[in-house]
């Protein structure tokens, strides 16, 4: 294995391009240095991308935010204006691992480790998130719900890395949540999991909503917002919403959850992510 | 596979170590430096026992490659007491008890100087929750509290 630190998106883009053995990125490497431990995979290379300029850091871009593809999540925790903007998002980040491992664990890493159970990976995709793309034929930018292709798997051809996650400006009266279900309180994998990013008009009623499901198909599903849509989240509404969630699972069957657990504690998931979003946006604590 | 030189401070002392571009920073610092403090609990991230802080940032050695530290500066355990003097967390967890086979505790007492020097008084939960990736197989986990506690309680300056 031979490892090199790259000093710009290109040069990592490139290496990891002309690698004809199996190469792999590296920001945080706590999917990684399992992956090695275990022997599930022996690279050739490994390109760090710590060293890239304004990778490891969150920058105000269009309204929105920036945040590079090595930023650790723990950093991301402190940043007090992405966690204003966008709380689930953050809470989302923040369920990965240990402290230990949110010291290191970056959103991107999350993304581009393809798991459908990855907990960064709805709330961004229920806030219509972006990624930078930087490979070997030019640069593209991406919607995150487009780059995970199925567990392990991602839609990155060779050579491409994501260097940015692009977050959007923050409508007024607008807020997110993101929730999860394990069976016990920290440290472990979601069983299911919902996030939803909601705008509110001023009377209280919805106009525009996503809604996010993990760890219930193989890759992160959106569910059918349209149903609490016009709404002030009523309980006609919220069952509604439960339903829509339950009608796109499609979940494995394992020791950590049954399908029928997995559809149902989805629809519960996406109904009490729908209430604290609905009540962030309201200001309501 | 080609060793690489590394250039790095660990505990305030400048140190320069050879070590492959797959060995994690857990065995560059036990079996190269002769660092032992941090001990391999799982090798994989889940226990905490090999716990260190990169620039200021608490982490599993086990999940840091040696070659990524080039320029970093590094605190581990062998760096907490001043000489013969030890550390209030130190000194806590002795009078507390707050350990038995003692594996795990190197990891502990960096993860909650960590903790300590963010939030001088956490609640018995934040004390819960940030050690929660820091595995005992021994004692069960009040004491431990109790002495996080106790020592955080004498840094801020109350006993």
């Amino acid at each position: 294995m031979r490892y090199m630190t790259a000093e710009t998106a290109e040069a990592a883009s490139s290496a990891l391009a002309a690698e004809p053995g199996l190469a792999r990125v590296l920001a945080g490497g706590t999917d990684l240095l399992v992956q090695l431990k275990a022997g599930m995979i022996r690279p050739d290379l490994v390109v760090d991308i710590k060293k890239i300029p304004g990778i490891r850091e969150i920058t105000a871009e269009n309204g929105g935010w920036r945040i590079g593809a090595a930023v650790a999540n723990a950093e991301l925790k402190e940043h007090p204006g992405v966690k204003a903007d966008w709380p689930g998002v953050v809470e989302g980040a923040n369920l990965i691992g240990s402290t230990q491992v949110q010291g290191r664990c970056t959103m991107a890493g999350n993304l581009c480790n393809g798991s459908p159970a990855a907990d960064a990976v709805p709330g961004l995709v229920a806030a219509d998130a972006s990624v930078t793309v930087v490979g070997p034929s030019g640069t593209r930018v991406v919607k995150v719900a487009d780059i995970p292709a199925g567990p392990g798997r991602t839609t990155l051809a060779k050579g491409e890395i994501v260097t940015a996650i692009h977050l959007p400006a923050k409508a007024a009266r607008s807020s997110d949540a993101y929730l999860r279900f394990i069976p016990r309180t920290e440290m472990d994998i979601a069983v299911a999991a919902a996030a939803v990013s909601l705008t509110l008009s001023e009377d209280g009623t919805i106009t525009a909503a996503r809604v996010a499901l993990g760890a219930v198909a193989p890759k992160v599903v959106l569910a059918d917002a349209s149903t609490i849509i016009g709404t002030k989240l009523d309980d006609a509404a919220l069952a509604a919403l439960a339903k829509a969630a339950e009608a796109v699972c499609n979940p494995i069957d394992d020791k950590r959850g049954t399908i029928e657990f997995r559809t149902s504690t989805a629809g519960v998931l996406a109904r009490r992510a729908a209430v604290i979003a609905y009540n962030r946006a309201k200001g309501v604590k | 596979m080609k060793s690489i030189p590394v250039s790095t401070t660990i505990n305030g002392d400048p140190v320069e170590f050879l070590c492959t571009p797959d060995e994690p920073l857990l065995d560059v610092l036990r079996n190269r430096l002769g660092l032992t403090g941090a001990k391999e609990g799982c090798g994989t991230g889940d226990c905490g026992a090999c716990s260190v802080t990169v620039n200021g940032r608490l982490v599993c050695s086990c999940l840091v490659l040696g070659v990524e530290v080039e320029g970093a500066q590094i605190e581990t355990i062998e760096g907490m007491a001043h000489g013969e003097t030890l550390h209030p967390l130190q000194r806590h967890f002795i009078e507390k008890a707050a350990l038995q086979c003692g594996v795990c505790t190197p990891g502990i007492l960096v993860a909650a100087k960590s903790l300590l020097e963010k939030n001088a008084s956490p609640t018995d939960e934040e004390v819960r929750y940030w050690l929660a990736g820091n595995l005992c197989r021994c004692t069960g986990y009040d004491k431990i509290i109790e002495a996080v506690q106790s020592a955080a309680a004498e840094m801020r300056g109350e006993v």
